[in-house]
């Protein structure tokens, strides 16, 4: 039998791998920022004489992997790429192990990340995950097609213009709609921008009883004005529209308004992928006048399981990628405007990014108006602006999403959506234990 | 002896063929397009189907990105390795429940695909424990074992049918002549079910190398498959559309190529015994 020896040696290669230098497995998804870091990675190994092992993945894959490494204690992974919904529930899970030495360097200056995205990233006072790139949502608009309906775009519009601009600006015949939104169902897709729009309407998921509020008229309010807003001035199939297709969309010159990732910023003005590049103009998510905006605020961040066995070498690996030198690097080699966004003060102070970043204030000033503390108007007993950071949420939100999603398709109305996510959300909720 | 057609008929027919199967074929196609495309093109919402500026730069984006070769490797490895041992056991396993049948064959037999029956995550922790604790999250010898497991039924099943279909006089007679067991089975029995045995393999062959739930998940860098590396090129925010599409043809190629210079000995062998 020939396979032996191919066994034998394929036996022989692992352990011969896991025996020599020490080894960071490092798991991260598939975003522009994160791929960058990955090339740039081996000045890390030649600085600290660390290997590293790449394994990127697609977010929901990533998702899926590394609860399974975590919640069994695999010890797969020594870095982990999560998000501001993960970090908060695995920490107090104790599936995390905390940034303190991080935290202590005065060289890595823990002040100097941005206050609302180091608060999404803390539990009880510690830090769990350090941020890579942070990002918040605003609104991308055409200059010229609101120049042509008349209008001008104030810095932080309510939803009462948003609608009437995107009304102005839908023109059919030539293929324009006024605004594109997110319709593909998802506690990540339509319930991020969802979940953040109710809170400018002065809605909420749960009061303080965890009792789901989708009776309210702020939730009716919100998704009427979601799908009015999107029958008179938003494109066909939008059910189905995500991130990337919005971005599509907009980068051909389909869409007056976009209401999306302040990551989008750096594609729709880049000449080389969107027809619009030079007319793109920012501004703040739109609100209602209640004191909450409609954007919200996530974090792809790095966080060590408690089950790796490197903690101290995966520590050094995330102070490398998430402190001022890597920004630096990062712009040395690729300029500025490539340097990933959100999570440091002082990258908004260097007037070098606010030259190549047309979109750096608008940028932080979204970020700094989330407030995952306090996401609402009226108080609630959860944290997370376009989420709630309980492990349930993602479940009941993607359930909601396809409510949502049908109405928007039109299958269903606004009011049996409604009523159907408030009694799931109901039923999921008390069979979780919330609901006494 | 071919019938008597009418001319028209065969025209329409072949034709209906040559449209089932180019719609079949379609979605390789368009990868296969969309592979050449810039990023931007390869997501225009009017889509084009030529590629307006030929391009190779995603192949070299993936490569620089990824490691083709190791991936590769570890899907031959794996796929061949598992499927062979898949054989050397299901072998006398199938002789036994064809030639040497009890009363209980027909449960066996039923008690094997039972487990086809069940959703992999269904046994996802439990494995992953094992794995854990045996050590073989992310080796090559761990998923070659997860996945001969996971065939093993497949391969009884389908050479339990091919041997059912070998007369048994045949088997008798080398037995008469003095033939041991051993030599019964690599002597006899095996030589006249060779084009079941080579579509046992190939089909096994071409499971194991689409195999994506387990490889994805009991593996993280150094035993990944293809699989695993075509999935680190999708995402939901950013455009990968046209590197995805490479990575999925440099993964397809290999088996793609397999089956095109097999398919004779596969059709042969999964229409064995259809005619007697």
């Amino acid at each position: 039998m020939k396979l032996t020896p191919i066994l034998v040696g394929a036996f022989t290669l692992a352990l011969a791998t896991s025996a020599s230098a020490q080894t960071l497995t490092i798991a991260t998804v598939n975003n522009g920022d994160m791929v960058r870091m990955q090339a740039l990675s081996p000045a890390f190994t030649e600085e600290t004489g660390i290997e590293l092992n790449w394994v990127v993945l697609e977010e929901n894959t990533l998702r899926q992997n590394v609860t399974t490494d975590i919640a069994t204690n695999g010890g797969q992974y020594d870095v982990m790429t999560i998000g501001t919904y993960e970090a908060p529930i695995w920490a107090k899970q104790g599936w995390l192990t905390p940034l303190d030495a991080l935290s202590a360097d005065a060289e890595y200056d823990v002040d100097d990340i941005l206050p609302p995205i180091r608060e999404g990233l803390s539990f009880e006072g510690k830090l769990y995950a350090a941020p890579f790139y942070g990002e918040s949502s605003f609104i991308m608009y055409r200059k010229d097609l609101m120049e042509k309906a008349g209008l001008e775009m104030p810095e932080a519009p309510t939803w009462e213009f948003i609608g009437e601009a995107a009304r102005a600006m839908t023109d059919r015949s030539a293929d324009i709609n006024g605004i594109c939104l997110r319709g593909k169902a998802g506690w990540g897709e339509n319930m991020a921008f969802l979940t953040a729009m109710s809170n400018s309407f002065g809605a909420r998921w749960f009061d303080e009883n965890w009792a789901p509020q989708f009776n309210t008229p702020e939730w009716k309010s919100t998704l009427d004005t979601y799908l009015s807003l999107m029958a008179d001035a938003g494109p066909s199939g939008a059910s189905s529209n995500g991130f990337n297709e919005n971005l599509t969309l907009f980068q051909q010159g389909k869409c007056g308004m976009w209401i999306d990732a302040t990551v989008a910023a750096s594609f729709v003005t880049n000449p080389d992928d969107s027809t619009v590049a030079d007319q793109v103009g920012f501004a703040l998510a739109p609100d209602n006048g209640l004191g909450k905006r409609g954007n919200w605020l996530w974090a792809w961040s790095l966080a060590i399981p408690n089950s790796s066995q490197n903690k101290e070498a995966a520590e050094q690996f995330i102070n490398w990628a998430t402190n001022k030198d890597y920004l630096a690097l990062v712009a040395e080699q690729e300029g500025w405007a490539n340097v990933p966004p959100g999570t440091r003060t002082s990258l908004y102070e260097n007037p070098d990014y606010q030259a190549a970043a047309p979109f750096a204030k608008m940028t932080l000033d979204s970020i700094n108006a989330a407030n995952p503390a306090e996401p609402t108007v009226q108080p609630v007993p959860y944290t997370g602006v376009q989420f709630v950071a309980i492990p349930e949420f993602a479940g009941i939100a993607t359930n909601v999403g396809q409510l949502f999603s049908a109405a928007l398709a039109g299958q269903i109305s606004a009011d049996d959506a409604l009523a159907q996510a408030q009694d799931a959300a109901t039923r999921d909720m008390t069979r979780a234990g919330y609901i006494k | 002896m071919a019938r008597n057609v009418p001319a028209s008929t065969r025209i329409g027919f072949t034709a209906l063929a040559w449209i089932i199967a180019l719609i079949l074929f379609s979605p390789i196609l368009w990868v296969l397009l969309t592979a050449f495309k810039t990023e931007a093109e390869a997501i225009a919402n009017t889509p084009t189907f030529f590629p307006q500026n030929f391009t190779l730069e995603n192949f070299g984006a993936v490569q620089a990105r990824s490691d083709y070769i190791k991936h590769a490797t570890n899907s031959i490895i794996v796929s061949v390795g598992s499927t062979l041992i898949g054989l050397v056991i299901g072998i006398p396993a199938a002789w036994a429940m064809a030639f040497a049948p009890t009363k209980r064959t027909k449960d066996v037999l039923m008690w094997m695909l039972s487990t086809k029956m069940m959703p992999a995550v269904g046994v996802l922790i439990p494995i992953y424990l094992i794995f854990r604790d045996l050590r073989l999250l992310d080796t090559v010898h761990g998923l070659t074992i997860i996945m001969t497991l996971i065939n093993l039924p497949i391969i009884i099943w389908m050479l339990y049918t091919y041997f059912k279909e070998i007369p048994v006089d045949i088997l008798e007679a080398s037995r008469m002549d003095g033939a041991e067991l051993w030599n019964e089975i690599v002597h006899v029995l095996v030589p006249m079910a060779v084009p079941g045995i080579a579509s046992t393999l190939l089909l096994n062959v071409i499971l194991a190398w689409n195999e994506a739930f387990w490889t994805i998940t009991l593996t993280s860098g150094r035993a990944g498959t293809l699989t695993a590396f075509i999935s680190s090129f999708s995402s939901p925010q950013g455009l990968f559309l046209a590197k995805l599409s490479a990575a999925s043809l440099l993964a397809i190629a290999p088996i793609l190529l397999m089956g095109w210079f097999s398919q004779k000995q596969l059709v042969r062998g999964l229409t064995f015994g259809a005619v007697k």
